[in-house]
């Protein structure tokens, strides 16, 4: 029978999924994956500042990937370092701090591998909320965005001769990813949360003829994925976010196997 | 070609980057309907003039000026999509004008491209781009076409099309062209004026002025006069064009 927190880790895990479909996409075209990977390492960095400051964990997270999408954001306009480079500094920079500022807080111990790789069974109403407002909030935000941000995926300059506020919304979708990220954790934690954006959306990318299909398969394949890994997990007492992980990789590699000519309109 | 009201003006134009002068009091004038080609070698700031020009990039001196109300269509040099954007060449023209999106077909015909309607941008090859870019440019009916290196990636023969397939557009539409090239040979022939860049102005005018200019020989050496007959030859044989051309200029 279905437990409550099953059901909880169900819904919780679907509603991430959905998130992520269209987030990962643009991810996936605009060769962010990377980037989105520096923003999930500095979570251990607002889980430190949650406890700090006595805030919500989630709350903390959101915080600090939207300051580091702020610095981010700036550093790329400098053209002295590569963007990986200086994501690379970035990335392991927050990871490594968290984990400093963690084991400085004597009186705190926390399960490091529930950060990392997700708790995804313990997910309670909070959560829940949390997923569902914060998600909710980042997906209305990126239909909000959808025309401009397409536009500009495919040529900036072209874009802003056309008339669209390029830096404005760049911003913007940048807040909104690290809302995405921020509210990702919980399921799939802080290691694989970029998996959840770019294999779901990969997967898709065969079957879809046009941007909103490639968005709107991603999410139903991530949902697909985190049932299967839910019930992997239930069934084989393996942990649950890897195991999401685990069948998002299997249905990739399954729809490699599809021959082309069999999906219509795709190309 | 009297207009007396500028699309696009530039006035003494400086800019500097890292301490390096890109680009020296530049001075630039389109009149509607005029074609001007900035040619210049590489690293002449031909680009970076243009960039100025859209707006995209402000100078560190000088003023830009472009007419209330201009609408331009503009075609950047490339254009790279990643394979995992899934877009047809037929979305990519109907997203740059949503209320003109039946205007696809016809306008992807209007550059002889229409065959490519259905494929993904990222497939075709780079002189169908260079057509499908042209025709995104078109798409918003522009006062000022702004074109940087047109016929890039394009054969020679192909060249040829899409230089006289431009003198069409802005025969037919009467749309200010303004233009980079590095090629010299082909474009002499389908342009107006000539804006020679390195930098600064080495010389502009006519094409006729242009080619015979010292500055233009000195800078350019033996490809220029090389040149020279290419230009006299092509003016032989495209007489026809060149006559269609003067006669559509009197009409815009």
């Amino acid at each position: 029978m279905l437990d409550d927190f099953l059901l909880r880790a169900l819904l919780g895990g679907l509603g991430v999924a959905l998130v992520a479909g269209p987030f990962g996409s643009f991810v996936v075209w605009r060769r962010l994956a990377y980037f989105g990977d520096t923003l999930a390492h500095s979570a251990l960095l607002g889980i430190a500042l949650g406890f700090l400051l006595h805030l919500n964990l989630t709350l903390g997270i959101i915080v600090v990937c939207q300051l580091l999408a702020i610095l981010l954001f700036f550093g790329q306009r400098q053209r002295q370092l590569a963007s990986d480079t200086l994501l690379g500094i970035f990335s392991h920079g927050a990871l490594s701090l968290g984990l400093v500022a963690l084991a400085f807080m004597e009186h705190i111990r926390v399960d490091l591998t529930a950060y990392l790789f997700g708790d995804i069974l313990s997910i309670g109403l909070a959560d829940l909320g949390w997923i569902f407002g914060g998600g909710g909030l980042a997906l209305a935000g990126l239909l909000w965005l959808w025309k401009p941000l397409l536009a500009i995926t495919i040529h900036e300059d072209l874009a802003r001769v056309d008339g669209v506020p390029v830096d404005r919304i760049n911003w913007a979708f940048l807040g909104l990813i690290a809302l995405t990220v921020a509210v990702m954790m919980k399921v799939v934690g802080l290691l694989l949360v970029t998996s959840l954006l770019i294999i779901p959306a990969a997967t898709a990318r065969r079957f879809a003829g046009n941007p909103e299909v490639m968005a709107l398969l991603a999410s139903l394949i991530g949902c697909f994925a985190v049932a299967v890994g839910l019930y992997g997990s239930f069934t084989w007492d393996t942990p649950a976010g890897p195991s999401i992980v685990v069948a998002a990789c299997g249905l990739f590699l399954l729809s490699l196997l599809l021959p082309k000519r069999l999906i219509p309109g795709s190309f | 070609m009297n207009e007396p009201c500028a699309l696009l003006e530039l006035c003494d134009i400086n800019l500097v980057r890292g301490g390096r002068h890109l680009l020296q009091q530049v001075d630039l004038k389109l009149g509607r309907g005029e074609i001007l080609t900035v040619i210049g070698p590489n690293g002449a700031g031909k680009t970076t003039l243009l960039r100025v020009g859209l707006g995209l990039l402000p100078p560190t001196s000088g003023r830009v000026y472009r007419h209330p109300g201009v609408t331009i269509g503009y075609m950047p040099q490339r254009l790279h999509i990643d394979p995992t954007f899934p877009l047809t060449v037929k979305r990519f023209l109907a997203m740059a004008d949503v209320k003109r999106s039946g205007k696809v077909l016809p306008m992807l015909e209007e550059v002889g491209a229409a065959h490519v309607l259905q494929s993904p941008l990222f497939s075709i090859s780079g002189g169908e781009l260079q057509r499908v870019l042209l025709a995104r440019a078109l798409m918003r009916e522009p006062d000022l076409l702004v074109l940087d290196e047109p016929v890039q990636g394009v054969d020679v023969h192909g060249q040829l099309d899409l230089y006289k397939l431009i003198t069409r557009i802005r025969n037919e539409r009467g749309c200010a062209v303004l233009m980079v090239s590095h090629d010299l040979h082909l474009v002499m022939a389908a342009t107006d004026r000539v804006l020679c860049l390195n930098r600064h102005i080495c010389c502009s005018g006519t094409p006729e002025i242009v080619t015979n200019h010292p500055a233009y020989l000195e800078l350019f050496g033996p490809l220029a006069v090389q040149h020279l007959a290419v230009y006299s030859h092509n003016v032989n044989h495209r007489h026809d064009t060149h006559s269609d051309r003067s006669g559509g200029a009197d009409v815009g």
